[in-house]
Parts: structure tokens; sequence; C-alpha cells
């Protein structure tokens, strides 16, 4: 069985204490979590999380099992990674030396990313995107001096109409 | 109507069918306490001499009878002491309903005093909690409760309920209580791949597990023993899912089960598995477990299936609907070859394994037990040696006969256990426990006391800690760290002390007699047995081996 990173969606009750029974049911299991985020969905009595962990087929079942257990749980799924469209956002703080600045622009520009802030000698550029690129846009930018950088984690939603909130059984 | 938060407590424990109560006040809980004694005439409140013991009893007591458990405590110390009690429910899936009250919502946070974070600590050991911050949502929120204690797999839900919503009011409606039952869903082909690897199969195995004795699937298992012609062996919680003297029942197996139990299990190539979750304890070494037989594995929490060893198919649901539907479809089978296999096993090395009958002895002790006790005595244990030998050595006949700490192993258990077994079914309750165990929480000898409960407590005294002993001796070259207990404890005087009343048994001339006398006793009696500090709890197959491991001489 082959260790992969793979990504859960989950539709919860928004009750106090939600992330805290999610996050500790991960550590109690000796589960990892990569990232997690977490907002209020257009309904404000349920919340939506999407979490990036790693593991084999038993840990994927395991973890997907001993989630639906919990009460505030109204769904989990693992997103089909060829029918879902992942987002992050990072907002980097990056040094700007003299006469570096033309060329961090011109990567910017390729990356689709933004400049969000400006002071003489630092440059604050927001990129959203798969992580792949996010993360490529950091190892671009390394050599200049990154000061500050700071990421939500993946959120996920998946093509077509299908949604999360349709498959709830029970409800 | 409108009533207060602390008022409605009470209405929807009505609502729900409770009588009984087992618990200790204190500061946050004095509305609700008062409340109860309004209604004393409705539900009787058990006061236990420690917190921890509350909770046992309401452990017990559900265990016993099959209704949930409730137990209630004050803020602080009052809802920590609770823990235990509600972690080994947890681990043995007893429907327990833990109401603690806290501080006022005011004061949360600032750590007022006695206030603790009960839902956080309890978080990882409850299905589900509650902090209930608006009195509006109480009576909902107990009543959910109740629903999540007792549907799929049951469990213990803790209810936290600040100072102030026990004093608030709302509106207040009566509910009639509701009961959920869970739908699984099975594939049709799961059900057609479990019939076809039943009616291939040679050498078939049911093992029983706990689920069996929840599900109320006695009768079910038996049915389908006949149907597919095999015999039975359990985990330790489901020894009593079969009556002992059902000639297809083995035993127990795993680590300290019966020689015949194991031999069959690991010489069977396919094990049908109904309620258990294969504990490290009852399945030994895992690969070998699975290696060169098929599993089925009949359970109701979709997340065991799979956890510790892999089912060739799985049939999620419970345990008696899953048998029903099995047996309606199977026809007779014969498996003469494995059943004569099988009747040879029941002659294996164990079967005259006995105790040296010399001395007063652990078997010599429970048999007499057993020989003594009525009919319907419900047994209760601690942890440790004295427990394995009551599950080895006590001859079960009825489902939720044997009240003991599986999954956990709460050593400090048996007491409070026994007093909710002995509330809740009016039956006389043995308690088999050691000097280690009673030494944890004997302080319920009073709660026993206060009661006149007809409770007899067997001390197997072997001045040592014997199952932690027994490992020193096998595994650490008999460096025995901190096992020999060296107490002075006089057990009758202690007995005497707490207002009851006992014995002391040192030789087998005056065992019969002196169990017969506490038989004879109207309330509770302690009975102390002097045993040699190196019995052993034999035949025992070592943590991760297999049946070619197992050490059937001490």
């Amino acid at each position: 069985m082959k260790k992969e990173r793979f990504v859960l969606s989950l539709l919860v009750r928004n009750e106090s204490g939600v992330l805290t029974r999610i996050s500790g049911l991960f550590a109690r299991r000796g589960f990892n979590i990569d990232s997690l985020s977490v907002g209020e969905t257009l309904d404000k009595g349920i919340s939506r999380m999407t979490i990036t962990a790693v593991g084999d087929d038993y840990i994927q079942t395991q973890i997907t099992r001993q989630l639906e257990k919990l009460h505030d749980v109204l769904i989990v799924e693992i997103m089909d990674s060829k029918n879902t469209v992942e987002r992050e956002i990072m907002l980097i703080k990056v040094n700007v030396a003299q006469g570096s600045r033309t060329e961090i622009l011109e990567a910017i520009s390729i990356f689709r990313a933004k400049v969000v802030d400006f002071s003489p000698t630092s440059l604050t550029v927001e990129i959203t995107g798969e992580t792949s690129k996010c993360e490529a846009f950091v190892e671009y930018l390394k050599p200049y001096g990154i000061a500050e950088l700071c990421r939500t984690g993946i959120t996920a939603i998946s093509r077509g109409c299908e949604t999360l909130k349709n498959k709830i059984k029970g409800e | 109507m409108k009533l207060t938060g602390a008022r409605i407590v009470i209405e929807v424990l009505l609502e729900q069918g409770v009588d009984t109560i087992f618990g200790y006040p204190g500061g946050t809980v004095l509305n609700i306490y008062d409340e109860l004694y309004k209604a004393s005439d409705k539900i009787k409140h058990y006061v236990s001499a420690h917190e921890q013991g509350a909770a046992h009893a309401a452990d017990g007591y559900a265990r016993a009878t099959g209704k949930t458990g409730v137990v209630m405590a004050t803020s602080g110390p009052g809802a920590t002491n609770l823990v235990t009690g509600i972690a080994t429910a947890y681990l043995d899936s007893t429907p327990l309903i833990a109401i603690t009250g806290n501080v006022a919502t005011p004061l949360i946070g600032r750590d007022s005093f006695q206030e603790v974070d009960i839902a956080g600590v309890t978080m990882p050991v409850t299905k589900h909690n509650y902090i209930v911050k608006d009195v509006n949502k109480l009576a909902d929120v107990i009543r959910e409760a109740f629903i999540i204690a007792n549907s799929g797999r049951p469990g213990p839900v803790l209810i936290d309920i600040p100072k102030d919503v026990q004093l608030a009011t709302c509106e207040f409606e009566y509910k009639k209580k509701e009961v959920k039952k869970r739908e699984y869903k099975n594939g049709s082909e799961a059900f057609q791949n479990a019939l076809e690897l039943i009616l291939k199969s040679k050498r078939p195995f049911i093992y029983a597990g706990g689920g069996v004795v929840i599900s109320n699937a006695t009768k079910e298992l038996e049915e389908f023993s006949e149907l597919i012609d095999a015999p039975i062996g359990t985990s330790m919680m489901g020894l009593t899912a079969v009556d002992s003297a059902n000639p297809r029942f083995l035993g127990m197996t795993g680590m300290h089960g019966k020689f015949a139990a194991s031999k069959a299990m690991f010489s069977s190539d396919l094990i049908v598995a109904v309620g258990t979750r294969f504990s490290d304890r009852a399945t030994g070494n895992k690969l070998e477990f699975c290696n060169g037989r098929k599993v089925i594995h009949i359970d109701i929490d979709p997340a065991e299936i799979g956890k510790n060893i892999p089912a060739y198919v799985a049939l999620v649901g419970d345990v008696k609907d899953m048998l029903k539907k099995l047996n309606k479809n199977l026809t007779k089978q014969h498996n003469p070859k494995w059943m004569t296999e099988i009747e040879s096993l029941k002659a294996s090395p164990d079967a005259c394994l006995d105790m040296d009958k010399s001395r007063l002895n652990p078997q010599s002790i429970i048999e007499s037990v057993n020989k003594h006790a009525p009919k319907s005595a419900i047994i209760a244990t601690d942890v440790g040696q004295h427990q394995m030998w009551t599950a080895q050595y006590y001859k079960f006949s009825k489902p939720r006969t044997f009240i003991t700490s599986g999954g956990l192993g709460t050593m400090g258990f048996g007491l409070g256990a026994a007093i909710g077994a002995c509330v809740g079914t009016g039956e006389r309750v043995v308690l088999f426990t050691s000097d280690g165990g009673f030494h944890m929480n004997m302080n319920e000898m009073a709660t026993a006391v206060s009661y006149n409960l007809p409770i007899t407590v067997v001390v197997l005294n072997n001045n040592a800690l014997g199952m932690v002993r027994q490992w020193q001796t096998l595994f650490f070259e008999k460096r025995y760290s901190n096992t020999t207990l060296n107490r002075k404890t006089d057990y009758v005087a202690l007995a005497k002390a707490f207002g009851a009343d006992g014995k002391k048994v040192c030789d087998m001339n005056m065992l019969d007699q002196a169990i017969k006398w506490a038989f004879e006793q109207k309330g509770p009696i302690v009975i102390e047995t002097a045993i040699d500090c190196d019995e052993k709890v034999l035949p025992m197959i070592p943590p991760n081996g297999t049946i070619n491991d197992i050490i059937l001489k001490g």
C-alpha cells in the first residue's frame, strides 16, 4: 500500500469545539494533518473543512470512518484528485535589493501573482493556485530573501454540478 | 409551562424512563439535587463514596440491565473523578449519560473555584459531549444525548450544565421518548459472498464478542452455529454470549483463553467474527491470525471493519439483524470431520491443567462460589489474575451476568460496578477482586452497606499484584519491582468497620462453609481467601504470539 497525499472535505455542524473534536481525533489515532482550512457555508449552521493528510489506503479508510462517527460531522469525502479544483493562497514578503525589483515583478506577472503591498525594501505578494504552483513561486523567490510567508492551506471543491451537501444521508 | 433548567433535567430524565441515578452532590449541582429531592418518589438516587465509584456503578447498572446508566457529579474534581468511569464505559460500549454541573457561564474560562473544562477532558472518551449554555436547548440536548448513547454502537455521552443555566427558566413541553435505530447499507453481494464463504468452508469457527451480548443475539448466534455446524469461541466481553453448557462453546480465546478455543481458531479455514473489534489481547499475532483463513466480520461500527484485522467480507449492522438474515438464507451444513476434531480438542492439555487442590487455590474458590451462588447471580470483577481466573473457571449461563472491564482494564472497577448491577437487577452480586484491585476503590463498601446490598466480595489475596508479578516472572527474570504489597490489611476487621461482616479463609476445609455462609447473609460480605503469590493464569499466549507459543506450565 502506497502512502499518498489526499484531500478530505467535510461538512460539520458549526458548534463550539468542533475543530477540537476533529483535530483531536487525528492526534489520538496517530494521523497527521498537513493542512486544515475551515469556514462557514451559505448555511450558517454548517461549516466546511478541507483537510490534507498523507497516508495509505488503511489510513484513508480509518480516518474517514472514524470522522463519520463524530456526531457533529455530517459528511466526509475523500476528494477525487482528477475531478477537484484545489486552491491555496500565500502571502509572501520578499526583500527587494537594489536592481532586483524588475526581475521580481516579472516573475510575479509570469506566475500570475499580485503585489498587495510595497515598501522601499520589500514587496508583499499574493499568489493563489494549486500547491505545486505556489511552491514553485516560493522556490524562485528564495534567493532574494523571503522575510515572511503565510499560507491558508488547501481549500477544494469538486468539478461539475455535484455538491457535498446533496450527498448527506438522513438529513 | 415555564420550568427551571434544574427541573428540566429531572423532567427529561423521567421522560426517558430513568428511575435510578448514581452520583455525588456538590456546589454546582445543588439546584439539580434540590429537584431530585422533590422527585425522590420517582427517581432513586444512590450516593457513592467517590464519584469514580458512582460512574462505575452507572456502568455496571447499564451492563447488567441493558438500560442507560446515569451518573451525576459536580464541577471540577467531581467531574474529573468521573473520567476513568466514562473511559471504561467507552471502551466496552456501555450506554451512559454523565451529567456534570459547571460554574456559571460568566465565570467560565477564568479558572473559577472548582472549574474544569470537562467537555474538553472527556472528548476522547465519549461518543459525544455538550456544554449547554442556553436553557432553551437543554431539554433537546438531553434527549439527543440519550439517542446518541444508545444508537449504533452504544457509549457514554457527557452533558455539562453551568449553574446559571440550571437556574434560568424557559418553556418546557413533554416529548415522547424517541428511539432511533440507525440503518446500515450492505450491498446484496456482501451477503451473497458471506453465504458462499460459509458454504465453502469445511472448518468454520465462530468468534463472538460483546456485541452479541449488547444486541441480545444469543438465540440467533446459537442457531447460526447449528446451521453452519461450527464451534464457538468468545472474547472476554463475549463470554456470556453463549450458555457455557452449549456443546459448541469452547470458551474464551486469546491471551488467557482455553487451549481448545485458540487451537480451533488457528485451525479453522473461516472465522465468522460477530460483534467484536479484535483487541490485541484476543487475537495475538495479527498476521498469523489471518494466515490461511478468511474472516467474515459482522459489527455495528463501520470503523471497526478492517481496523485491526482485514475482513474478507464485512456485514455492517446490528448483529442480531445480520445473524437473522444469514440464518434465513442458510441450509443446514455438516462438517463431521471438523466437529470430531473439535470434540477431541476438548480433552486438550489445559482441560487437566487443574490447580494444586492440596492448598487453597483460585480455581477451587471460583468453583465453590459457582456451586453455591444462586443461578441468577451476577459476577463482577476487578482487573488482573482473578479476572482471568473468573473468565476461565466460572460457568456462565445467561447474558449480562459477567460485569468486567475489558477494553480499558480498569482496576478498581469492580465494587462500583457490582453496586450498580445489584441495584439494577435486585440479584445477588459476587465481586471477585484482589488485594490490589480492592484497595483501589474499597471505599464503596460504605455505599454497599448504606443501601444494604446483597454483594459478596471475594478477595483473592496473594499479597502481590499477581498479573504484573506473573509477567515479571516470565519476562523480567523475577525482578519483582513494586509488586509485593506487604499490606497488613485485616479484611474481616475492615468489613466490620464499614458495617458489613466478613470471614477469612486460609485453607480448603473452610472454603465451602464460608462461601455458603456469605450467601445466607442479606447485606454485603467480604470473604478474604489467602492464595499463593505464584499461582499463574494459564494457559498464556505471550503478546503477539500464536497457539504455537502457548505456555501451559508455570
